[in-house]
């Protein structure tokens, strides 16, 4: 039991972990309709600048910092260079651009930084774990990812709710001419949420720095988890990708944890360990086409 | 339909450079061109099938890789259980596999539409970023289910022992299998562009840009839909089966996301919806892959720039400035 | 015009390339992984590979040389199509470079059919060591599963009772977990296998804490060990129970991106910097001087490998065309071996020491030291499967 409990809040931390990319990957699609498949490549480079100021100064407040300036600025600078030219495109045009943005960010970190992985520790303050049931020691940062995951979905629900460019945003989203005839200078609207989304990813590179392999092309192995996160969530809903990637985490981890044993009621052991290793990496596509089997728009459509 | 006009002639000596390549390759001592130019033929074929439903039926598939991956699979395992002489089942008949080209590609064929229509039942329900989503969602289950196959290969692969047999030709020949592709490739093509042309075609067409509107007109979008999906996957099992023979060697790489958005990258860089730029699209995205790696180990950097330059400045891919620079003055 | 353009000048291009300068020199492809997360891989493979040319002056063996380098991008398929590319166009006898398992499986039995050798610093599959060995085939690293072995053996005999063993979920991590379960004696307290490329272990890891096993052996090559190990470490399970693992996850460059985390592992390879032979003394300091960086095992391999092709250029006098010449200087394996001990089985894989080192910190940084030996001349459990 204790174990399930255990298992059941690593579930909600890779969640957690996940809604933090995915929180700025559904808003830039609500909001522009754009589909980006280089989101991932903030993130990654988030991790890799907080991973080489932290390496330099040790100050992990610092290598924060900086490295959500550098996503925010490689966003703004991606937007203003490449995707303002495709909004009114089809989706395949932004496929196709973004993906020459991977390839183009995969090898620019390769030249400046090197093939080998890069390292970042734990800030100090973090470092360590709480035994937050009798006899099992859970990591303090792994709490503290589901700490700013929490705060990260609060603060866009007061930005996107309560502000006046939550209002614009919204209003944006829904209609894009109006609010540019409303004297609203859509262009750098547009420009802005892009920036905000390109420092999310960022900053969940920076969190999964840590604990993560920081590496060329990290990226990519998780946008599509991502992906599967707002689409489960339903597109451009914040509340959407929470749930989603809450759900998304909870079956992935239970999956790995438990249906080894669950199997061993059926086959030998070796069979069984086999067969479970396929049946939980498949787990949460599994879940998706089930999801959008029974309702096409995802969860919560916007 | 055959008036001379610029867009014939190009075509013809499109056509003729093909032709004539193995023979001007081997007079160059560069015979290696022909079996890569094979490969490329072969993406050609499963860049159009993407095509077909990409940009005539605005179904974005991000896991047609798939389909080549079970066509490829096929023939590889039909190979496998022939030269190791394993029956495949005893009942109701004893069946230990295959060597012949033709019944490879048929049962590759088979396998991919079975599949196709059974995932393109559920993924056909959404529309837009979900059906990108759900074909990727098969995609990848069945990229995981090759993974953990270890009786054919796992991750490893499995590798092919000799290429098909067809009578009176000679696979193992590189030049006869380019020509064979080659063959392949232009019959597609044409079937293709006549299937787009059909009735059948302009109903799909018709529920591109307006779904409803056909539907009011009593036809049964879905089904149109699900017939449209069904044929693009024989036509990439078919690709598959043929690339399978052409590398003697099959490994789930071929399932992955990776090579679906290839081929997408395939067809939107030759100019979605239209056939011949789907061919377009795999030539240049192949050559250009090659021609960078053989100058850089830092290809994509270079890479990466090229199609987001060709994105912003050609709206409707190469195909498209072609064609503009064909209609405009004839 | 504008498409026929294109691809006439793409050929032009690629002719262009494949037409480079004929020279005298005996041409080495070699087909390697250097883009994806496993690039560093094949960089210091190749960069030990050239380091041996260069201490020739750009011979091995006194032969001159020519090596060529291409990215297969880890992907099997292009592995491939490049070495029909060197084959047919270039016409090289030797080829070497391969990485992972899966690219060498689907290149190496096609290339040695067409009568060239191919000699591999790294991926040594099961299948290539047993029955589908080949003549024209030698392995220079080490059978895939060696360096799990030397951890089964050496685990047992440090008197863990029980294990709890780890590998993702793909023939070379069944082959590994299968390795060494064939020399470890003690009880397995369980055995998982994990997705390919997964980032979060922390499943993996509390069902393991639940297991309470005695010792942990974990095959996870690249940035999954990364992740795992510094999981591992942020769980507090380093202080309780001992981590075992192949070199993969330890050489000089990973142990960077891992820090800490890795501090007093117990790791098996068949080479390590201070492995005490002139030959290892030369390479360690010349490739710190050439590159910047200690070498890692894959440096070694392609150290090796180069000075291995040198030995039989040199019996052959600079002709691989003599093909029962060329194979017969190979097999004898007359070269000053990094790893000091090596001599290949009838297999044509190495029969060689493995040892087990530790990672060490201090004022230097991190780094492996050697603990002990413990396989003398180790050969690998396939050669039986040979008929060669």
């Amino acid at each position: 039991m204790l174990l399930f409990i255990e298992q059941v809040l690593n579930g909600l931390q890779l969640g957690f972990m996940l809604f933090l990319l995915s929180a700025g990957l559904t808003l830039v699609f609500g909001v522009m309709n754009l589909i980006n498949l280089a989101h991932g490549s903030f993130y990654m480079v988030g991790a890799y600048v907080a991973a080489t100021v932290m390496l330099a100064t040790g100050s992990f407040t610092l290598a924060l910092l900086l490295a959500l300036l550098s996503a925010a600025l490689c966003g703004l600078l991606v937007e203003i260079i490449v995707l303002r030219h495709l909004y009114q495109r089809d989706h395949l045009d932004q496929v196709l651009a973004t993906f020459g943005l991977i390839l183009f960010f995969n090898e620019t970190t390769r030249m400046i930084w090197g093939r080998q992985p890069l390292f970042m520790d734990v800030p100090e303050a973090f470092a360590g774990s709480v035994e937050i049931l009798p006899g099992v020691p859970y990591p303090l940062y792994r709490l503290l990812i589901i700490g700013i995951g929490l705060l990260v979905a609060g603060g866009l629900y007061l930005l996107i709710s309560h502000t006046r460019l939550g209002m614009r945003i919204r209003a944006g989203a829904s209609n894009r001419s109006m609010v540019a005839a409303l004297g609203v200078n859509i262009r750098w609207l547009y420009s802005l949420v892009f920036a905000l989304g390109a420092l999310l990813a960022g900053f969940a590179g920076v969190m999964a720095a840590p604990v993560f392999a920081v590496e060329s092309g990290m990226g990519e192995s998780i946008l599509i988890l991502t992906f599967v996160v707002i689409v489960i969530g339903g597109i451009g809903s914040v509340k959407g990708a929470l749930l989603g990637a809450l759900l998304v985490g909870l079956v992935d981890t239970l999956g790995r944890a438990f249906l080894p044993d669950l199997l061993q009621w059926l086959f030998a052991t070796p069979t069984a360990n086999s067969i479970a290793a396929s049946l939980a990496s498949m787990a949460i596509y599994l879940l998706m086409a089930v999801i959008l089997a029974f309702k096409p728009r995802g969860l919560f459509p916007a | 339909m055959f008036e001379l006009n610029r867009k014939t002639i190009i075509l013809s000596i499109a056509l003729l450079a093909l032709v004539l390549l193995p023979p001007l390759s081997i007079a160059l001592d560069e015979s290696y061109v022909i079996s890569s130019m094979s490969r490329v033929l072969i993406f050609a074929m499963a860049a159009i099938s993407l095509d077909l439903i990409v940009g005539y039926g605005a179904m974005i598939s991000f896991g047609h890789a798939a389909f080549v991956g079970l066509g490829a699979y096929t023939a590889a395992i039909l190979g496998f259980h022939f030269h190791e002489d394993i029956a495949m089942f005893s009942f109701p008949f004893e069946f230990s596999g295959s060597n012949q080209l033709l019944i490879s590609l048929l049962l590759a064929m088979l396998v991919a539409a079975v599949v196709a229509a059974i995932t393109g039942m559920i993924c056909l329900r959404t529309h837009g970023i979900h059906f990108i989503m759900i074909t990727l969602a098969f995609a990848q289950m069945l990229y995981y289910l090759f993974i953990s196959l270890d009786y054919y290969g796992g991750e490893d692969g499995l590798v092919m022992l000799a290429r098909n047999e067809l009578p009176w030709v000679d696979l193992a020949d590189d030049s006869q299998f380019y020509y064979l592709c080659l063959l392949f490739l232009v019959a597609y093509l044409v079937l293709s562009l006549r299937l787009v042309n059909s009735q059948f075609g302009r109903v799909v067409r018709g529920c591109k840009i307006n779904e409803q509107r056909m539907q009011a007109l009593g036809f049964n979008t879905y089904w149109y839909r699900l017939v449209a999906y069904v044929i693009a996957a024989t036509g990439a099992a078919l690709a598959g089966a043929l690339l399978a023979n052409k590398t003697e060697f099959v490994d789930p790489g071929l399932f992955s996301w990776h090579l679906s958005g290839e081929l997408l990258v395939m067809v939107i860089l030759g100019g979605m919806g239209s056939i011949y730029g789907a061919v377009i699209g795999a030539i240049v995205y192949l050559l250009l892959e090659q021609i960078f790696a053989a100058y850089t180990e830092h290809w994509m950097f270079f890479l990466g720039p090229v199609l987001i330059l060709v994105v912003i400045r050609a709206r409707h891919g190469i195909y498209g400035l072609l064609q503009k620079w064909w209609t405009a003055n004839v | 015009m504008m498409n026929f353009k294109l691809i006439s000048s793409s050929l032009v291009a690629l002719c262009v390339f494949f037409m480079a300068p004929a020279s005298a020199a005996v041409k080495i492809g070699m087909v390697t992984t250097l883009t994806t997360k496993a690039g560093y891989l094949g960089e210091d493979i190749r960069d030990g590979f050239n380091l041996a040319i260069e201490q020739g002056g750009g011979k091995l063996g006194g032969i001159e040389v020519e090596l060529m380098v291409e990215d297969d991008g880890r992907k099997p398929g292009k592995g491939r199509e490049i070495a029909e590319r060197y084959i047919k166009s270039d016409k090289v006898k030797i080829m070497t470079g391969i990485v992972f398992s899966n690219v060498a499986m689907a290149v190496v039995p096609k290339v040695v059919k067409d009568d060239v050798f191919y000699i591999s610093p790294n991926a040594g599959p099961s299948a290539l060591a047993g029955k589908r060995c080949h003549q024209n085939y030698f392995n220079a690293a080490w059978q895939n599963d060696n360096l799990h072995e030397v951890m089964g053996k050496y685990v047992s005999d440090a008197g863990f009772k029980s294990a709890y063993i780890l590998a993702p979920n793909y023939p070379a991590g069944k082959d590994a977990l299968a390795g060494f379960k064939r020399f470890y004696t003690g009880n397995i307290a369980g055995e998982v296998y994990t997705k390919l490329g997964q980032s979060d272990y922390a499943a993996e890891l509390a069902n393991l804490r639940a297991a309470k096993p005695d010792a942990v052996f974990f095959f996870l090559p690249g940035g999954m060990g990364i992740n795992f190990l510094k999981q591992y470490a942020q769980a507090g399970l380093n202080d309780s129970i001992p981590v075992f693992g192949p070199a993969f996850s330890f050489d000089a460059r990973l142990l960077k991106a891992v820090g800490d985390a890795a501090v007093g592992v117990i790791n098996g390879s068949q080479w390590n910097h201070d492995l005490d032979n002139p030959a290892n003394q030369t390479f360690v300091a010349a490739f710190q001087q050439k590159y910047g960086r200690m070498p890692t095992l894959y440096a070694s391999q392609g150290y090796d490998t180069a000075n291995l092709i040198g030995s039989a250029l040199q019996a052959t006098g600079g002709k691989p065309e003599n093909m029962t010449a060329f194979r017969a200087a190979l097999q004898k394996a007359e070269f000053d071996s990094v790893r000091g001990n090596f001599r290949f089985g009838n297999n044509h894989h190495p029969v060689q020491d493995i040892y087990v080192r530790e990672v060490v910190k201090d004022a230097s940084g991190i780094y492996n030291k050697t603990v002990q030996k413990v396989f003398t001349n180790h050969a690998d459990a396939y050669a039986a499967e040979c008929k060669l």
